[in-house]
């Protein structure tokens, strides 16, 4: 039988809604601290560079101006995976990268400043293809990182972290094959998941051991998780505020924030270092650029016997955490193809151009968008239909995967093919595909074609989260839990899990601050962990704090705890609701009674996304217009319709299906440039042009929590690139292995340029 | 990387920083009427020549619920109502806006009663924001939207609303809010 849930699963309005929607919602260039200054940084016109000489001091004397920091003065710290990012440098490696930083107490004042300090740079030789980077001569980026290969693994995520995928036997694997291919598909435009609401971070120093970070993050808990050990341990507390738009990018948000640091340490008062919209486009979080090259053993019935390639990984010019975006990549990989023989050797390599960070998608997006082409020259050999590839391939009860921590998990969730079934049945995909390289329907130069693509995450059950939940004796409750709001409605959703535990209206819950000072420990809302994750913390703690609540409440009700039961603040002995007591009868007016809850890790749960895509393509333009498009998941249990819808939607934004259609940073890689920073020429799609959007939902219950849920947000994007991909090819009857798939390619694909 | 701060944002909009202070100009008052507040700004101390309506609203006069995202006119977060059109304030210098009555986000609850405008109202039912940097903006083109349109097509509320540029994609969501706000007044 199904729970009927009081809040779990209904439309209920976002605890901030209100002030989302009169303006008092406090983002980080709406907080101003009591003498507080700004920060600016001065930013390289050179791809690679020496500084050979800087001069400050005009810079230093002009009026307002209280701290100048280069390479020669910035404190110490190293950030980046393995430690080779400082605060600033003598070496430039791209365009953008700082060169040197000013607080002053005006923005005017800073900028002029800027504009003082004389630099003589170095040219030296820039590298910005993969290939050519990894060749011997190859222009060097860093001391620490030689061939400009990066070291692999990364030690914290696991005693042996997964850093390729090697198992059984490929050679045995492709003797089994009724087909054999091979291909190289690139995805590598780079896009930027441009969060509306530029980077940003207010920093003061208490005194030389107590930092205070304000940051406009995803997950604040992990600017102190991540950094501290940087800032040599000193007592950061770290307070999120409104996030405006993340997508993976502002979780430790560590260039800004130890920018603004090194400058608040310098002038001895706060700094805010809040990036400008091309400063965003020029020196912040672009995807990783993929590229794989693979050979694919396949059975006529689907079976995949063998998977065998290398996977090349551009991070620009530095890795914010590369490694375990590989390793999340080569988890994901595996649940969406189960093969028994594998051989997949990522290389991590860094070029001359703006640092690739976390984005939603982490290495999944990335390899799958890639990978996926790929397997899809397999299935057009082997003449499967792609819906029933992925319905067979998808992993299941019983199967298993190396995850990022390089253990072997088995698999105990549901099956996801229903839910992919329920997609396609929605879709139409039974009448819609009519094979590979065929249309589904001809309209003069107008082509239509459809594609889909499938993609998951075991990271649902990811890190450790821990939760109070305090119940005061008028009824109401505080959720102590460091989760920050940057769209996603998970501060409002875990509030509603409180409220449901204790039974009372959601208005009587809140939550505390995203403060570390004031919560227990969180990782963050990383991934799509924080319905499983955070969920089961906040629950667990809604639960102790109920039962301490009983074991009160018994001797004054003359019954025995596991008898009770509550509703809107009050107790009573099941089935004499007549004869119930308020919580304060029970606790007495001066006390709080706190639960406390704790998640560990697990990676036994993954969630799955499905995309079905249908584009139109006209054949004399090259022009692809994406005109439909279906998402179907199964999450268990909905927590707020409303809210998720959102997030499935969100598949076209951050950096998601468009990718595969207009959505690049174009790299002059003449000078280094990026052509398209700002944001007409940095194509994003507008109302107008929306495609129909459904959304198909599964709530099969889940071995997860109470609710029986889990996370799917994060997954959105993913699947959508290479089904747009897919879908073109389709169209047009011509295959596409390249992103975005613009005008040219598709002209050029069909021999008309 | 092209340097592009405020100080070129001066430079290409023709201003020079000792403009800012020129006597010609210092002694100029401009009026701006904000949510109904009349509001007295003196050029070259509470406005330079080269502020935008954006950076007055916010910096001068504290309406932080302007946002400002591209701060170049094309991602709509800044809108707000002058003289009940839609503009975008970073495109605008606030020494234009003599005169002028503005409308900001923050000037669309009733004061008194707290009652929200039947758009916030309907965007919080609709959950019709995810990270709400942009909905200042939207809402307000809708308003202006519906003040000349009571009952827009999907496609017209579209048209008004392209220029937003919301990155979470609300916009199905955005749609719903805005439509029920316009059937009721049908």
């Amino acid at each position: 039988m199904v729970e009927k849930y009081r809040h779990i699963g209904k439309a209920t309005h976002r605890k901030d809604a209100r002030a989302i929607v009169t303006g008092s919602a406090k983002y980080i260039d709406d907080i101003k601290l009591p003498g507080m200054l700004q920060g600016r940084v001065l930013r390289s016109p050179y791809p690679h560079a020496r500084i050979k000489h800087i001069d400050t001091s005009k810079a230093e004397a002009y009026p307002g101006v209280k701290a100048v920091l280069t390479y020669k003065n910035v404190p110490p710290w190293i950030g980046g995976i393995p430690y080779h990012r400082p605060v600033l440098d003598s070496t430039m490696r791209f365009v953008g990268d700082a060169v040197a930083l000013v607080a002053a107490e005006t923005g005017e004042s800073a900028e002029e400043a800027l504009e003082l300090i004389e630099v003589e740079y170095e040219q030296l030789p820039a590298v910005y293809e993969m290939e050519e980077a990894t060749r011997p001569g190859a222009p060097q980026l860093h001391e620490r990182i030689p061939g400009n290969v990066f070291p692999r693994g990364f030690r914290p995520i696991g005693e042996k972290p997964l850093q390729e995928i090697v198992m059984g036997d490929v050679d045995k694997g492709f003797k089994e094959a009724d087909f054999i291919t091979e291909g190289t598909c690139g995805y590598e435009n780079i896009p930027n998941p441009l969060p509306p609401e530029p980077p940003g971070v207010i920093a003061t120093w208490e005194d030389q051991e107590h930092l205070t970070i304000y940051t406009a993050s995803q997950s604040a808990a992990m600017n102190r998780n991540f950094h501290q050990p940087l800032l040599g341990m000193v007592d950061m507390r770290v307070i999120g505020t409104h996030c405006g738009g993340s997508y993976g990018t502002k979780n430790a948000n560590m260039i800004p924030m130890v920018h603004a640091a090194a400058l608040a340490k310098a002038a001895g008062r706060p700094v805010k270092v809040y990036f400008n919209k091309e400063e965003h486009f020029n020196a912040y979080s672009l995807r990783l650029g993929s590229r794989i090259h693979a050979r694919v053993g396949i059975k006529k019935d689907g079976t995949i016997t063998a998977l065998e390639g290398e996977w090349l990984v551009d991070t620009g010019a530095a890795s914010e955490m590369a490694q375990v975006q590989i390793a999340v990549g080569c988890g994901e990989a595996q649940l969406a193809l189960r093969c028994k023989n594998w051989n997949l050797q990522p290389k991590l390599i860094c070029t001359n151009h703006s640092p690739a960070g976390c984005v939603r998608g982490f290495g999944g997006q990335e390899l799958k968008s890639s990978l996926l082409p790929l397997m899809a020259i397999a299935m057009e050999k082997a003449n499967l239909d792609p819906l029933e590839f992925f319905k067979k391939n998808y992993v299941k009860p019983g199967d298993g995967y190396f995850w990022r921590d390089g253990l072997w998990w088995d698999y105990r969730g549901v099956d996801f093919s229903k839910a992919m079934q329920k997609g396609a049945e929605v879709f139409g995909w039974k009448d819609k595909w009519k094979g590979w390289g065929k249309p589904t329907a001809v309209n003069g130069s107008k082509r239509i074609g459809v594609g889909v693509g499938v993609h998951g995450n075991a990271d649902i059950g990811e890190d450790e989260s821990e939760a109070y939940v305090k119940i005061n004796p008028d009824g109401r409750a505080v959720l102590h839990s460091c989760v920050s709001e940057s769209g996603m409605g998970q501060r409002s959703a875990v509030c509603k899990m409180v409220a449901e535990v204790l039974n009372i209206p959601l208005e009587r819950v809140e939550i505390t601050a995203p403060d570390t000072m004031v919560n227990p420990f969180e990782f963050g809302l990383v991934g799509s962990r924080g319905t499983y994750t955070v969920g089961s913390a906040v629950i667990e703690a809604a639960e102790d704090a109920k039962r301490k609540l009983f074991a009160l409440a018994a001797p004054v009700l003359g019954a025995k705890p596991e008898d009770l039961e509550t509703k809107d603040g009050k107790i009573y002995v099941r089935g004499r609701e007549d004869k119930a007591i308020p919580w304060r009868k029970a606790m007495g007016i001066a006390r709080t009674l706190t639960g406390q809850g704790r998640f560990e890790t697990d990676f036994s749960l993954c969630n799955c996304m499905m995309i079905f895509a249908e584009v139109e393509v006209d054949i004399e333009t090259g022009k692809t217009d994406l005109r439909r498009v279906v998402a179907a998941t199964d999450c268990g249990q909905i927590i707020d319709p409303l809210v998720l819808a959102g997030q499935l939607h969100g598949s076209i934004g951050s950096a998601g299906i468009d990718t595969a259609l207009f959505e690049e940073t174009v790299l002059d890689k003449d000078t280094g440039h990026i052509m398209n920073c700002n944001m007409i020429d940095y194509k994003w799609r507008t109302f107008i042009d929306l495609p129909e959007f459904e959304n198909v939902i599964l709530e099969t219950p889940f071995p997860s929590h109470r609710f029986k849920a889990i996370g799917v947000g994060e997954v959105a994007p993913a699947p959508g690139p290479s089904a747009v991909l897919m879908a073109i090819s389709n169209a047009i009857g011509k295959r596409i292995m390249d992103y975005p798939a613009t005008p040219d390619k598709i002209l050029k694909a069909l021999g008309k340029i | 990387m092209k340097k592009m701060n405020r100080v070129e944002g001066q430079k290409r909009r023709g201003i020079s920083q000792s403009a800012a202070t020129t006597s010609r100009t210092a002694e100029k008052n401009i009026s701006l009427t904000v949510n109904g507040k009349l509001h007295q700004l003196m050029v070259g101390k509470d406005v330079n020549p080269d502020h935008t309506l954006a950076y007055t609203l916010r910096e001068t006069l504290g309406y932080t619920g302007v946002k400002i995202g591209c701060d170049h006119g094309s991602c709509g977060s800044c809108t707000v109502l002058m003289d009940g059109e839609a503009v975008l304030s970073c495109t605008i210098l606030t020494v234009e806006c003599d005169g002028k009555d503005i409308t900001t986000i923050e000037g669309l609850e009733n004061r008194e009663s707290g009652e929200l405008h039947p758009l916030q109202q309907a965007f919080i039912d609709y959950t019709a924001f995810q990270c709400g940097f942009c909905t200042p903006g939207i809402i307000l083109s809708a308003k202006a939207l519906l003040d000349k349109n009571p009952s827009p097509t999907e496609e017209e509320i579209k048209q008004e609303l392209a220029g937003h540029y919301c990155r979470c994609i609300s916009h199905y969501l955005v749609i719903k809010a805005i439509q029920s706000v316009a059937e009721k007044g049908r």
